[in-house]
């Protein structure tokens, strides 16, 4: 087996306040996001923040197997978080974890506020997202890229679904956690909501925030996807203003 | 553990629903009060430590077995703790047997959660031999009777499982050989973190829903709060979404209501003095 091994930074923080990765408390680390990526699917999204490399895709609205699951007066939304065997140092077996079983709970709930699901009734809405490469927040980002491939999809929408997660190093807040952070740190607390409406889909915290500094989390958690969401949006936008040229082109 | 759709009738919910608008339950209980706690620990002799804890008629039983085994390779000098939560057939009519189910792994992550982030078992005292031989810790967590809140309860009973498991002091000699002696002390436990879940009905939250209450709820938010007042766990769960004042709200509402809750589990036991591995 061949190890890489990671090395526990001495601190997260420098006397600079800068970050392991050079970055401010407050910053997030860039971000890349593609949409329909994927020809099969009906809406896709390809999003890398930092070294996170994230694939969603969305099949649906479609008929529902098996067919019992099926609902008379509103769509179901099925979620699935996988890791591929390949995205963390160490190989993760490709059979679901009990980790990747909540998140996947978790992250339909998340998704599920901003969708209107009574639309179609009988059907279902299949979200798949692939961890390609982990490194801290793969949740969020697999939350911020599924909800760019229901947009894709065409799936009318309430609003987008944004995530970010927030936490606590070296005593300090910070925003967008890497895996060293994610690791080492005092706290971690993955958020997302629909930044329009103001409405928080999920919330999740583990470590330990005084109620003072879980209000500051929570406040550095909205200026992060404020910021997400605008790439979000953009990379929308990029995606559509290309699918007009085409057609326009075309004719 | 599956489960087949739970579902209330419309009539129920409506009324349910209108009642809490004007600020009050359908059991007669307010907004943030607890439904009456019962825990009964040491009912399992067999069993390291364990509990029984109803909150009304919602039942969990959690026991404590422990075992020496190897630890994880990247905390070579800590004990292991593994928090397991199922859904018995006999617990509700729309459990059915099977492995556990997202619900199951959820309540037995969010619990485990609360206990790992506050630091309440000091793993560090359970290791034997660095890197070779430690207590591994297992807390199984069974719902009995299902009637709404069984993150709180399964976390309560956990708790008191663990507050009052009993260990034997080990022996190690020379040549590495582990024996077990008659001494039996309590585990090292420095913390009693509370589960305090909350569910949003309409645009109100209320503390420890019932069954009918969660099946009416927009979504609900558990936050585990600490001996510090400090909170060590936060979940949301549910379909629905929560405002920004309902969060702030419902932090103020957590830490209050952990305090009365708090006071009902058995007390931290004294570990200061005692050794855990002889030579």
């Amino acid at each position: 087996m061949l190890v890489r091994k990671e090395v526990k930074p001495l601190r997260l923080i420098d006397e600079d306040g800068l970050r392991t990765d050079g970055r401010r408390v407050d910053e997030l680390r860039n971000i890349k996001i593609d949409v329909g990526v994927l020809k099969n699917a009906d809406g896709s999204c390809y999003l890398e923040i930092g070294r996170n490399k994230v694939m969603a895709a969305v099949y649906g609205p479609r008929e529902v197997h098996p067919r019992h699951l099926a609902l008379p007066d509103r769509a179901i939304l099925r979620c699935r978080y996988h890791m591929v065997p390949f995205s963390v140092l160490e190989r993760k077996s490709p059979n679901p974890t009990r980790r990747e079983i909540e998140l996947s709970k978790v992250i339909r709930e998340a998704l599920e506020p901003a969708l209107f699901l009574e639309y179609f009734p009988r059907t279902t809405i299949d979200v798949y997202i692939e961890i390609l490469q982990a490194d801290g927040g793969t949740r969020t980002a697999g939350i911020s890229a599924a909800a760019v491939a229901l947009a894709d999809a065409g799936i009318p929408m309430r609003d987008l679904v944004t995530a970010i997660a927030v936490g606590k190093a070296d005593g300090h807040i910070i925003l967008d956690l890497n895996d060293l952070e994610d690791k080492y740190g005092e706290a971690d607390m993955p958020v997302a909501m629909m930044p329009n409406l103001g409405s928080i889909t999920l919330l999740q915290a583990d470590g330990e925030f005084t109620p003072e500094e879980f209000k500051e989390a929570l406040n550095l958690a909205m200026k992060g996807i404020r910021e997400v969401y605008a790439k979000q949006r953009e990379a929308l936008r990029r995606r559509y203003l290309k699918v007009r040229e085409e057609v326009e082109g075309s004719v | 553990m599956s489960r087949s759709e739970e579902v209330i009738p419309k009539l129920e919910k409506h009324k349910l629903s209108s009642l809490i608008s004007k600020g009050e339950r359908i059991d007669g209980r307010e907004l943030n009060e607890y439904r009456p706690i019962t825990i009964d620990v040491n009912c399992i002799e067999k069993a390291e430590g364990s509990a029984i804890v109803s909150l009304g008629n919602t039942v969990s039983i959690a026991g404590v077995k422990a075992e020496i085994g190897t630890p994880f390779a990247d905390t070579p000098n800590e004990g292991v703790l593994i928090v397991n939560a199922e859904f018995l057939p006999l617990a509700s009519p729309s459990f059915e047997p099977g492995p556990p189910d997202e619900n199951a792994i959820e309540i037995a992550r969010v619990v485990d959660r609360g206990i790992r982030s506050s630091r309440t078992l000091d793993l560090e005292r359970l290791c034997i031999i660095p890197g070779k031989r430690v207590w591994v810790i297992y807390v199984d967590v069974y719902v009995l009777n299902h009637n709404g809140n069984m993150i709180d309860a399964s976390g309560l009973a956990v708790l008191s499982a663990l507050l009052t498991a009993k260990i034997p002091v080990v022996k190690v000699s020379e040549d590495e050989r582990i024996g077990i002696t008659d001494e039996w002390v309590p585990l090292p436990i420095r913390d009693r973190p509370v589960p305090v879940t909350m569910a949003k009905i309409g645009d109100k939250l209320v503390v420890d829903p019932n069954i009918n209450e969660e099946l009416s709820m927009d979504c609900r938010l558990t936050l585990t709060v600490n001996e510090r007042g400090s909170i060590c766990a936060v979940q949301k769960g549910g379909r629905g979404s929560l405002s920004m004042n309902d969060i702030l709200y419902a932090v103020d509402l957590a830490l209050k209501v952990s305090k009365e809750i708090r006071s009902a589990l058995p007390p931290l036991p004294k570990i200061e003095d005692i050794t855990y591995v002889v030579k």
